[in-house]
């Protein structure tokens, strides 16, 4: 499979059709698994390194889930590339950054994704659509099985799986689920939520993971610790605990219609007025105004038929895919007009925000079903 | 009560955490919670500040001059990185590692996956140590001739851990 291919395919997790797919975005689990007597990718020479991707990456290509793969090189990539995986969470910021003695592996549906000497050996990760960590936990925790008879991976009996970094130790593993939350930031509550998750030892944290701002309301929400605590534990921990926060969101967005819906309509209708006719905008401008549209359709106010060609806007206005897609490298003004353009052409055949459409969320935080009652 | 960071100051923050059934303490003055981000409306972790305060006795403790025989990493080079150079760390500098661990986790044990291998390793580590141990008893018994015995199967059961 070419770079090219992934390009065009969107990949699973972007068409949104898991369960509580209007709020959660994407779930994703990741195993981090280091071989035995080695030593760890910050610390290995370039030599260590390179030998260490020859032992681990024939193994993963010859894997049934990578049948029809992408395998690269972390060197034969350009750095647009690399940006374009890290805008799709294919690879991390870290192992983008990466060259000789480091590739990434991954299949066509872009459900799993393999990091091969970022900071350990193999990071192999899941994406699914919606609110699914149970079923990308079972398709990494398979690779895992399978490729632990063939590589002799770390481990102590008493300290489970051994990473470079301590925090890691144990499970190896890290659930996380990327949440769209506009009312809980819309009523100001989102300090409130994120303080209570904190409490419980879960991590929130921006777009693109550690120290990454929010944007867009989305927050990715994982597990913190790894040590004293078995998969399917944290894994149920984590799901229970976004559930609520579901609800909560839900609840928000009630309350606004109910209590703040000029607020609610005025946001809307400023978000579409700026989208529809501004020629330069900001990535993060762009993500926040699209995210306030897509509430706009989980409520109603545009028909659901719209939803996938704003889900689409969040990636294709991020700065990589845009020059991608573009075919060339443009500057920071530039990549403004551009974005501005794209969203324009877009939103040209979106009608107007309708809010006699509003239906209101039922009691029990279901979502509403637009266009039943028309 | 004097703040258990700079222990010149009235503390004013008292937190308390709950690690494996013991109560952890840690009580800070004003100006020390601020430093520590307690105070922080975006929140912290209770593990981090422990971390902090117990890290930096570990140091103290450890020999900075301790090399991993395998990969040849410092005490120094994991103060500088946050990172161990390889697998055999943990055991190299596991005495350090112990009290950053429990601050850090939930646990101070494994209990979830391992790999399919581990189990056998791991029962042939035990069968082994109860196999020294009653060695050492036939030795303290002058019980030579069962004392042979056990001597090879040791010596077996460490050859079936080589394959």
């Amino acid at each position: 499979m070419k770079f090219a291919n992934i390009m065009s395919t969107g990949g699973e997790w972007l068409r949104g059709e898991g369960p509580h797919h209007q709020i959660v975005i994407s779930s994703r689990v990741r195993l981090a698994r280091n071989l035995k007597q080695r030593a760890f990718p910050g610390w290995a020479k370039k030599a260590e390194r390179t030998q260490i991707l020859e032992l681990i990456k024939p193994r993963v290509e010859e894997l049934p889930e990578m049948q029809d793969s992408f395998s690269e090189l972390l060197q034969d990539l350009s750095a647009l590339e690399k940006q374009v995986l890290v805008e799709r969470h294919l690879i991390s910021r870290e192992h983008a950054a990466k060259s000789v003695g480091s590739a990434v592996i991954m299949n066509r549906r872009q459900t799993l994704s393999i990091m091969v000497n970022e900071e350990d050996h193999l990071r192999m990760q899941s994406i699914r659509s919606g609110l699914q960590l149970k079923s990308a936990f079972k398709l990494v925790d398979k690779v895992d099985s399978t490729l632990e008879s063939k590589l002799d991976f770390a481990y102590d009996a008493r300290l489970g799986y051994l990473t470079a970094c301590p925090t890691n130790v144990g499970t190896g593993m890290r659930a996380s689920a990327m949440l769209h939350l506009p009312g809980l930031v819309l009523s100001e509550m989102i300090n409130q939520v994120i303080q209570a998750v904190n409490k419980i030892g879960l991590a929130v944290r921006g777009l693109y993971g550690e120290g990454t701002e929010a944007m867009g309301n989305l927050f990715q929400i994982s597990n913190q610790t790894t040590l004293g605590e078995k998969e399917d534990e944290i894994v149920n921990r984590l799901s229970k605990v976004i559930e609520t926060i579901i609800e909560k969101e839900h609840d928000a967005r009630q309350m606004l219609i109910q209590k703040k819906s000029n607020t609610l309509w005025d946001q809307i209708g400023r978000a579409y007025g700026v989208l529809t006719f501004a020629h330069a905008m900001t990535s993060k401008e762009a993500l926040n105004l699209l995210s306030i549209i897509k509430l706009g359709v989980d409520l109603g106010a545009f028909p659901e038929d719209r939803r996938l060609p704003i889900d689409e806007l969040f990636i294709d206005t991020q700065p990589a895919h845009l020059q991608k897609s573009s075919q060339q490298k443009l500057n920071a003004e530039e990549r403004d007009h551009l974005r501005a353009q794209i969203i324009r052409d877009r939103l040209r055949v979106f009608p107007k925000p309708d809010i006699s459409k509003v239906a209101r969320e039922s009691e029990n935080g279901s979502s509403p079903e637009p266009q039943t009652n028309e | 009560m004097l703040c258990d960071v700079c222990k010149c100051n009235d503390a004013t923050v008292f937190l308390t955490q709950i690690l494996e059934g013991k109560m952890q303490k840690v009580n800070l003055c004003d100006a020390c919670s601020k430093e520590k981000g307690v105070q922080d409306p975006t929140g912290f972790a209770l593990a981090d500040l422990l971390l902090g305060i117990g890290a930096a006795e570990e140091i103290e403790k450890g020999a900075p001059s301790q090399k991993c025989p395998v990969c040849g990493f410092t005490q120094a080079d994991f103060k500088k990185t946050g990172r161990l150079g390889c697998s055999v760390c943990y055991v190299t500098f596991a005495e350090g590692l112990g009290s950053l661990l429990k601050a850090m986790h939930k646990g101070t044990e494994h209990i979830g996956k391992l790999p399919q291998r581990a189990y056998r390793e791991i029962e042939l580590g035990d069968r082994m140590r109860a196999l020294a141990q009653d060695l050492e008893k036939a030795v303290a018994e002058e019980n030579y001739e069962n004392a042979a015995a056990l001597r090879d199967k040791i010596k077996q059961l460490e050859h079936e851990k080589v394959i």
